[in-house]
């Protein structure tokens, strides 16, 4: 073998043998696109909209302005000026005060610096183009006609902005501190909950792969409970744990819980299940032989533990940092519900569009945001590649055994660790029954009557069973088949490489800003898609785009584990692709598919930030309600639509459990020797 | 053989992957209800040569013409050949019968003759018991024979099978390579088969195509193969192969070492450097005493150590001449007996001059 | 499949608005009104008039004007009913809302009548500044109520005091406005320096606070007294405090939005959220109602809370919002993270 030698080598000239591209071939390249189509629609031009938001700054333009002054007596002597050249001698309003936001005013007053409301004199204004505009009190004036006022309403005159691009948003943006400290704030936390989540949920995932501990599908069953839930649950429960009248307030020690503690305490809850999930992986895949080989060179378990255990786990660990760090820098319910005056990036994307209605700077925050986020997921993704290396190497499982004083402290901890997340959801059902905390501690269930209430009452609750289940049918149906023709398509090569990108891609974008890039691009008059605006149809695209990534690598896995050949072989007999993927590829992957429908329900049931900013008063959303009904004070019922959400994802997951089970039985006898 | 019609053509075929040249320049015809086998180690480009000919992997050079028609361009579907893979790619969902059946189900069959067809096809390759289960429930073997009985249902006129017994066990190879063989020979389809054990491509083959590093080496019967070996790379992959480096005397004669050996008559000009080779089952065992008339090619040498393998004894000789470290010789059982060979004592062996093959140096590779 | 996904809904939609204009025009409206009224409001508004639908989109002020600014190019909503004159001053600026002079609009207060004319809003109710002050929770810290603004900017109150962050409240707004007018601008900044040392944190929406005094979660949080009102109604400890300086309000108003598909339907609802049976309609929650002489006291509410009403200058707080918004951001907002 001599490679260097055969490089040298090269094909003879000629023709480039050309295939003729077969009918099936033709079908899934059509299909394919058309999935493309769908992601870049509803992912890369969202996305471009709110880029080109970012840059859309507002500027106001004095060159459009026009200004006479009368004499006393009321006649128009003077040559009329324009705000250009006033400015120019007055040096009234500075270049960076004229970069302004979409709302902004300049007062006209600010040209005659001897103004006086009671001078006899008049004033007349016009625009030198017809874009130009200003206000009169509060009535909207454009074009080049006069306006002629007196001067007490001449100081009533604003001038409005017009609409350009450039950086000046970026700018703005990183000269104002409250803005800028929230990078800092977002980071803190994300770092601190990123350190206690997977030491938490290692040491969680080491008791039930490492040790003999007890009740260990039970505590399993526990740590997966935050998945079930909408992240800002968990800053409700905090609020009745440990708030000003919490049941145990006096553990703060006149500490408040509103700001980065109650942050960290909640994001470590809504993590936990996902670093847990990764380190378990992790642990299991570690190969039982080097723990023979460490115990026959008599090995300290402390020594064993550096050398053999957090070697094999470190990807694992360093994915499920990344996770989770991700999770909680993008997240937007806990910071909102429990963090009071802590500003965090996710949170200033909310005030900056709903509060000032500064959609531009809320595109602004949205890219800053995104780039911690990308970031991490890039880490994420090198990291599962070398991880998946490791994995194909024939491993023997470990097999613990006991250690009787080991594996009593591992069930303390483990039962501490599930104390605090049962613990968290019991006092979220507890606040929900009771009538009026703290004063009227009696049990009923007014809290329930969410009609009452912010929210869009009961209504949200039935909008999100049918979000959750449309978005499990439409999304399984695209995402498994685009997986598909990803994974079993003949050449096309590049669109095929493409669409794994774009199929990455939703992970990395935090789901306010996807929520903001669809008002953009969705919103707009020009865009014939705007139908969809302000119907179920928008929230579901969102919701399947949101959740794309996850579920388009189960399905990748799932059909990467089928024989590679089949579709040769089916050509070979002159059986076309399709007959492959209803009667073979659909059911032999049945269980990733069904595994994918449960996440997109439960992803729906409880996500809020993609589309806090797209729903609408027939779409209301319960996990929407959870967060307008504590944004109104209503904590207890936000808390009641909270268990609401609980309940439904854990039956939907009971259900599916049992629906996979009997789906099996029935299509996949095959599997039972 | 030779006489039957040409029924695959195979034309200046080249593949490149990248810089990666797999295919060099690959010629061949093969013949109507032949048995061929593409024999090579691992990576030589055995299976790509054969997906090309499917037409599962594309060449980027030359042309494919099978009965006639120039296929070269033509997506699987629309080319007529069954293939076995490796993993047999079976339908895990399916039953068997169903996964025979697969094939059939829009020929514009009835269901009636479909299922007749299934069953004949379980009947050839012996499972009429077994239509019901699914692939899981079947051995290795079994899974193979239906894979085989899948492939040619449809009457394909080329049968592709890429290295279909490697996942086999030993003896489960050694009697599902009789029953293909015999069933390719019943069927008379024409028959590709990739393997890279030398055994089975000799056991089963017709001829055997012997690729290296994305060429022909040698195209033959497998007598020819293992008897002529054409190249140092054929010699050396087909069986063992003991060699030494030469020095061409004359016409009829060479110098190992110190040694002089007459050998086959040669195109070498003296004084040639070339490598002689000779198989270990060709060195011929004779008693210390031995010096028979006329015969040449005999050397003594000492009886290093032995092993033995069931029918024969692997012997390894010593000859301080020969500048190789050991001579390996395969002794019949009979032989050792009759000549009471023991390790360390010196014997006689005799290399016959026409079962010395020499070689060019230059053509030696590493 | 996206081609199913996309045409389905427009079909049906189809379907809809063709099964439905025979029988009733479906009005899109969309409101800050409480969420417990807003049925109360329709049903109301449908025995005079059955053959008009309302389909309420109901979020907080802040909310629902960003969603009125983002759909500027492309309006869902009809009518604006029940959202801040602050916000409609807002759109009206843009040019988004349609001048129309509603039957009987005669008969309001001014005050409660948009100055152009025709008048692109009218006024319902007003929303006016409070103090909720939870009595319980006061006795166990020791704390005395506060008469005025002033008095709660005594440090005796350090870290008891929760009002609305004016970027995300309209309430926190219109505190901050109403404190610029009555004190002037510089010494109503200094006025929220010293306050700014007694606050606990600022939250997002106005009724908030309130509704955390009521839970006894603070002392005292600056709200609105309509919120008080209810919440005391709930059996909450809650004194309602009208500082005596004045206090701030908001009107919750109505306009016609520009460009409206059933304009014919959105007068006719305009025409009747002026009447006397809309006022009495709103003064079952507010006891400032835009028609003179209809207001009935309502339980509750303070007294005297008219009278404290200050004169209040829309066009000062719309056009110098984003002013004071940056100020009040850059001395409050990144001050109170080193907490």
């Amino acid at each position: 073998m001599n490679p260097a030698a055969k490089g040298k080598l090269s094909l003879p000239a000629g023709r480039d043998i050309k295939a003729v591209v077969s009918r099936d071939d033709h079908m899934m390249r059509w299909w394919m696109a058309l999935i493309g189509v769908y992601l870049i629609v509803t992912l890369a031009m969202p996305l471009y909209a709110m880029l080109s938001k970012s840059v859309s700054t507002y500027r106001f333009d004095l060159q459009q302005f026009e200004f006479q002054v009368s004499d006393e007596a009321g006649d128009f002597t003077s040559p009329p000026v324009l705000a250009s050249s006033l400015n120019q001698t007055l040096g009234a309003v500075s270049a960076q005060a004229l970069n302004t936001s979409a709302d902004g005013r300049l007062a006209a007053t600010e040209f005659f610096p001897d103004f006086s409301f009671r001078s006899p004199v008049n004033y007349r204004i016009r625009g030198t183009s017809e874009q130009a505009a200003y206000l009169v009190g509060s009535s909207l004036t454009t074009g080049t006609e006069w306006t002629e006022i007196d001067s007490n309403t001449f100081r009533r005159v604003q001038l409005r902005p017009v609409a350009s691009t450039g950086l000046g948003n970026f700018s703005t943006y990183f000269s104002t501190p409250a803005l800028m400290g929230s990078i800092r704030n977002s980071l803190y936390i994300a770092v601190i909950s990123t350190l206690i989540t997977v030491t938490l949920a290692f040491g969680f995932a080491y008791a039930l792969s490492r040790s003999c501990v007890r009740y260990k599908s039970t505590f399993r069953l526990i740590a997966m409970i935050p998945i079930l839930v909408p992240s800002l649950l968990p800053g409700i429960a905090l609020i009745y744990l440990f708030g000003n009248q919490g049941m145990l307030k006096e553990l703060m020690f006149g500490g408040t819980i509103y700001g980065p503690t109650g942050i960290v305490l909640g994001s470590v809850f809504f993590t936990f299940p996902h670093a847990f999930l990764i380190i378990s992986t992790a642990l299991s895949i570690s190969d039982a032989r080097y723990y023979e080989a460490a115990v026959s060179l008599r090995s300290s378990p402390w020594r064993t533990f550096r050398v053999v255990t957090l070697p094999g786990a470190r990807y694992g660990i360093i994915s499920a940092a990344f996770v989770v760090f991700n999770l909680v820098i993008t997240d937007f319910g806990l910071p909102k519900v429990i963090g009071g005056q802590f500003n965090v990036l996710a949170v200033d994307i909310y005030k900056q569009v709903i509060g000032q209605q500064n959609f531009e700077m809320g595109a602004v925050v949205s890219v800053v945001l995104i780039i911690p986020a990308i970031l991490a997921f890039t880490i994420d993704r090198i990291v599962q590649r070398k991880q998946v290396a490791l994995l194909s190497a024939r491993a023997v499982p470990y097999q613990p055994s006991p250690d009787k004083k080991a594996d009593s402290i591992w069930l303390v901890y483990c039962a501490m660790v599930s104390v605090f997340i049962v613990g968290l959801i019991a006092v979220c059902q507890y606040a929900a029954l009771v009538k009026f905390w703290p004063y009227n501690l009696t049990l009923s269930l007014n809290n329930y009557q969410f009609d009452q209430m912010d929210g869009g009452g009961w209504a949200s609750y039935f909008n999100s069973i049918k979000l959750g289940l449309l978005t499990a049918v439409v999304g399984t149906c695209i995402v498994f088949f685009g997986a598909y023709l990803v994974e079993k398509s003949n050449g096309f090569n590049t669109g095929r490489g493409l669409f794994q990108m774009v199929a990455m891609l939703p992970m990395a974008i935090p789901g306010m800003v996807l929520g903001l890039a669809y008002i953009f691009f969705f919103n707009s008059p020009a865009n014939p898609l705007n139908v969809i605006y302000g119907t179920m149809t928008i929230l579901v695209v969102c919701t399947v785009t949101h959740f794309y990534t996850v579920s388009h690598l189960t399905a990748v896995t799932a059909l990467k584990q089928m024989d590679r050949e089949f579709e040769a072989v089916a050509a070979s007999l002159k059986q076309s692709a399709l007959k492959v993927f209803t009667r073979v590829t659909i059911p032999v992957c049945l269980p990733a598919i069904l595994d994918i429908s449960i996440y997109l329900f439960v992803n729906a049931m409880t996500t809020v930030s993609a589309v806090v900013f797209l729903y609408s008063p027939k779409t209301t959303l319960a996990s929407i309600a959870v967060l307008n009904m504590d944004d109104a004070g209503d904590i207890a019922p936000a808390a009641a639509m909270g268990m609401m959400i609980f309940y439904t994802n854990a039956g939907a997951r009971i259900l599916h459990l049992f629906a996979s089970r009997k789906i099996l039985k029935r299509t996949q006898a095959w599997r039972q020797r | 053989m030779s006489k039957s019609k040409s029924y695959l053509q195979i034309d200046n075929l080249w593949k490149a992957f990248g810089d990666f040249v797999a295919l060099q320049d690959v010629s061949l015809d093969v013949f109507e209800g032949e048995f061929v086998c593409f024999l090579g180690p691992s990576g030589c480009g055995k299976t790509t040569l054969l997906r090309a000919i499917a037409g599962l992997d594309l060449q980027s050079r030359g042309s494919v013409i099978q009965d006639g028609v120039d296929v070269s361009e033509l997506p699987p579907a629309q080319r007529d050949f069954g293939i076995v893979f490796q993993s047999y790619a079976l339908f895990p969902n399916l039953t068997i019968r169903k996964n025979i059946a697969f094939g059939l189900e829009n020929a514009g069959r009835d269901r009636a003759s479909i299922n007749n067809r299934v069953e004949e096809l379980l009947q050839l390759v012996g499972l009429p018991e077994q239509g019901d289960k699914y692939p899981a429930q079947l051995s290795g073997g079994q899974q193979q024979r239906i894979a085989l009985a899948r492939a040619i249902a449809t009457s394909p006129g080329l049968l592709l099978l890429d290295e279909p017994l490697s996942a086999l066990d030993a003896k489960v190879r050694v009697r599902l390579r009789h029953e293909i063989k015999a069933l390719q020979r019943e069927l008379g389809v024409t028959t590709i088969m990739v393997t890279h054990d030398q055994e089975e491509a000799l056991a089963m083959a017709d001829r055997i195509v012997v690729i290296n590093e994305g060429r022909i080496e040698q195209v033959g019967t497998p007598t020819e193969i293992y008897q002529n070996p054409q190249t140092l790379f054929v010699a050396d992959f087909i069986g063992e192969m003991n060699q030494f480096e030469a020095t061409i005397d004359d016409q009829r004669q060479l110098q190992i070492g110190s040694s002089r050996f007459s050998c086959r008559s040669h195109e070498f000009t003296s004084g040639a450097q070339v490598i002689a080779a000779i198989r270990p089952d060709n060195i011929v065992p004779q008693p210390l005493d031995y010096k028979a008339a006329g015969e040449v090619n005999c050397h003594r040498v000492v009886l290093k150590d032995m092993e033995f393998l069931g029918s024969f004894w692997r012997c390894r000789l010593h000859n301080e001449n020969f500048k190789v470290n050991h001579l390996i010789a395969d002794f019949s059982a009979n032989a050792v007996r009759r000549l009471n060979l023991q390790p360390d004592q010196s014997m006689m062996v005799q290399l016959p001059e026409d079962t010395m093959i020499i070689y060019a140096r230059d053509e030696a590779r590493v | 499949m996206l081609r199913k996904l996309l045409l389905a809904p427009v079909a049906v939609s189809l379907l809809a608005a063709t099964s439905l204009a025979g029988a009733a025009t479906e009005l899109t409206v969309y409101t800050a009104v409480e969420a417990e009224d807003l049925k109360r409001y329709a049903e109301t508004f449908n025995e005079d008039h059955p053959d008009i639908t309302i389909n309420w989109v109901r979020d907080s002020t802040g909310i629902v004007t960003a969603k009125l600014l983002a759909e500027k190019n492309n309006p869902q909503a009809d009518v604006v009913w029940g959202l801040a004159a602050t916000s409609l001053l807002l759109l009206k600026s843009e040019g988004m809302l349609e001048a129309y002079a509603p039957a009987g609009v005669e008969k309001l207060d001014p005050k409660f009548v948009d100055k152009s004319d025709p008048p692109t809003w009218t006024g319902m109710d007003a929303w006016v500044a409070s103090v909720c002050y939870n009595t319980v929770e006061s006795e166990k810290l020791g704390l005395s109520p506060p008469a005025s603004w002033k008095d709660l900017a005594d440090p005796m109150y350090k870290g008891h005091v929760i009002m609305p962050n004016p970027n995300s409240s309209g309430t926190g707004f219109l505190d901050v406005s109403s404190w610029l007018q009555m004190f002037g601008e510089e010494d109503g900044w200094k006025y929220m320096d010293a306050l700014h040392e007694n606050i606990a944190r600022y939250t997002h929406s106005g009724s908030k606070p309130c509704k955390l005094a009521a839970a006894g979660e603070i002392p005292i949080g600056v709200s609105f007294a309509f919120r008080g009102a209810k919440s005391k109604a709930a059996g909450a400890p809650l004194d309602i405090i009208v500082p005596s300086e004045g206090v701030g309000w908001d009107m919750e108003a109505t306009a016609i939005v520009a460009g409206t598909a059933n304009l014919d339907a959105a007068k006719t609802l305009v025409d009747w959220s002026i009447t006397e049976k809309a006022n009495k309609m709103y003064n079952v929650g507010y006891a400032v109602v835009g028609m003179p002489g209809i207001a009935q006291p309502v339980k509750y509410f303070p007294e005297g809370l008219l009278d404290a009403m200050i004169d209040n200058d829309f066009e000062f707080a719309a056009n110098n919002r984003k002013r004071i918004l940056a100020e009040w951001q850059s001395r409050y907002d990144s001050k109170s993270e080193a907490k």
